[in-house]
């Protein structure tokens, strides 16, 4: 399974502060980290970025791949803001993705920036109604997204599809929702369709000490399921440990005694 | 509307792995496509064979093979230049099996003299080979890798029991090396992550999965290697990528279907005849399961094989 790091967040207050101040040192030691445990995308989420977005976006980019010969995952609302970061990604390290398009019409933009450099993003299952309230309104929406996707001209190998995880301290229900979404966005198309999640979405609001245990068994559920990537914290050794060992159960890698430190 | 053939995308890709000096290089390895399958992916470099040839006189291989080395299997360096220049060998696979405690338990000075004199009288890339005695390797392959400092060769086989010295000394000297398990496609990968983790770089590796002739086992072979194949490309899984070898003479000619006489078995058909088709439907068999690299026996499956590889490229 694919590995979205997930630390480079303004949400971080340490990656806030760097941001700001435009010191690239913190930002590439956590994208360095995230790299050699094992992730093989690096998220950048530099939030609505409404002000400079473009050059902070840049910069990033720049910062990171100078020191991590990684793709990256280009994480923002601010359509300038992600095709700066296009523009700045060296795509010799793989495609960048972008985070995210949805079915709502001030994020159809992201489609166009996405066929316009041949690149792959990231469909979030949010309409104009709001939260998705099951598994099959969420395949509504993805299936819009394809439609449009296709309108864009961006294949449907290069999407992936997000079905939105909702913390299960307040919306329970919605748990099973998202895994049973993630089985029926495979069916939407053949080859079936990509699939990504948030994962510590699930565990927000819950007690600090639980947090950790919830990712870990949410994750099994989601790989078993199909997931094909999660944008996760890679630095938790043994959240990346339970997705190694699920990889060697549904096949995906060849069992040896030392699997773990591949 | 036209037809349009099916194909398989690959993640990953087989390791490129070189031996040998000068204008005589080879290379074997290098494709991102399951064998022969040169539609769906780049497949730059062909199968290679070696001829083997031992440190002592093949008492053990039947007639038909041995009598075509009579005149020079007294002398492995004789052997191997007949190989060289009368066979055209690719490259030649030294097996210092005297060195077996069972056998003339020759030491590893020994076996270094004749690997060094072997080295100076061929061209052609050297793949040098213990006597598959787990301990005796340890000391004799050691020996035989320093001896053979500076040729780029082939040195093996490391298993489980012996890899620490075996790989210290081919890192030491700069060889290429095989690893070796015996029919587990997981001891395989576990023993390829064994060696990388002393340091050993990936792209000098080659994987012996352990061979097995036509009739006495050749199906787990296969299937072994076209796991690992299918591991290496479509799982990308960078343990499994090193190059697979075949050492298929070895297992061929010991069993009764070449050296079963036309007199007891008529219905068998020519002894001869019986031997090579054997010998070159085995590692025809290995090829198509995805072996860079075989090691055999008789010149006419050598030629037999080198023709079908030739028209399946």
């Amino acid at each position: 399974m694919l590995v979205i790091g997930e630390k480079i967040s303004i949400i971080a207050k340490k990656v806030r502060e760097a941001m700001m101040s435009r010191d690239p040192k913190p930002i590439q030691e956590i994208a360095e980290e995230q790299w050699k445990a094992g992730a093989t995308l690096i998220d950048v989420n530099i939030g609505p970025a409404e002000e400079k977005g473009e050059e902070l976006m840049t910069w990033m980019v720049e910062s990171i791949q100078e020191k991590v010969p990684l793709p990256l995952c280009i994480d923002t609302t601010n359509p300038q803001a992600i095709e700066a970061g296009l523009k700045a990604h060296n795509n010799q390290w793989g495609r960048p993705l972008i985070n995210s398009t949805s079915n709502e019409s001030e994020r159809f933009v992201m489609l166009e920036l996405a066929a316009k450099y041949n690149v792959q993003v990231i469909g979030l299952t949010l309409g104009k109604g709001g939260l998705p309230a099951d598994a099959e309104e969420r395949c509504e929406i993805a299936a819009e997204i394809m439609a449009r996707a296709a309108e864009y001209g961006v294949p449907l190998e290069d999407i992936y599809l997000d079905p939105l995880i909702l913390q299960v301290c307040t919306m329970q229900d919605q748990a099973l929702h998202s895994l049973k979404a993630i089985k029926m966005f495979q069916e939407l198309n053949d080859p079936p369709m990509k699939t990504v999640v948030g994962l510590s979405n699930i565990s927000n609001g819950v007690p600090k000490q639980m947090r950790s245990l919830i990712d870990r068994v949410y994750l099994t559920l989601l790989m078993y399921e199909g997931l094909t990537a999660a944008i996760m914290n890679p630095l938790d050794k043994e959240l990346m440990d339970i997705l190694k060992t699920t990889d060697v159960f549904l096949g995906k890698t060849l069992y040896a005694d030392a699997y773990l430190e591949m | 509307m036209a037809y349009v053939i099916p194909k398989e995308t690959y993640s990953g890709k087989v390791l490129g792995v070189d031996f040998g000096k000068g204008d005589n290089i080879l290379k074997i390895g290098g494709e991102n496509a399951l064998p022969f399958l040169s539609f769906e992916g780049e497949i730059p470099n062909r199968p290679v064979i070696a001829y083997e040839v031992q440190d002592t006189v093949p008492v053990e291989w039947p007639e038909t093979v041995k009598n075509q080395y009579k005149d020079v299997s007294d002398n492995a360096v004789n052997w191997a230049k007949y190989c060289q220049n009368e066979l055209k060998a690719q490259a030649i696979a030294l097996r210092l099996l005297s060195t077996h405690p069972d056998r003339e338990n020759r030491s590893p000075e020994d076996a270094a003299k004749t690997v060094k004199e072997i080295l100076s009288a061929i061209n052609v890339p050297l793949i040098i080979l213990g006597s598959n005695h787990v301990e005796k390797d340890a000391s004799v392959l050691v020996a035989a890798a320093e001896a053979a400092s500076g040729y780029n060769c082939i040195i093996g086989k490391a298993q489980e029991g012996n890899y620490k010295t075996i790989v210290a000394a081919a890192l030491a000297h700069n060889h290429k090396l095989i690893a070796m398990s015996e029919l587990d496609i997981n001891l395989a990968k576990q023993l390829n992550i064994l060696i990388t983790q002393m340091g050993f770089d990936k792209e000098k590796l080659m994987t012996d999965p352990m061979c097995s002739a036509l009739g006495y086992g050749l199906e787990y072979t296969y299937s072994v290697m076209e796991r690992i194949r299918i591991a290496a490309l479509l799982q990308n899984d960078a343990t499994m990528q090193p190059p697979i070898v075949g050492d298929v003479g070895m297992y061929v000619w010991k069993i009764k279907e070449v050296s079963a006489k036309e007199s007891d078995i008529p219905e068998w058909g020519l002894l001869e005849d019986r031997g090579i088709a054997w010998e070159a439907v085995t590692a025809t068999a290995m090829i198509i399961a995805g072996t860079n690299l075989l090691i055999m026996r008789h010149s006419k499956a050598i030629e037999t094989v080198q023709k079908v590889i030739e028209e399946l490229i």
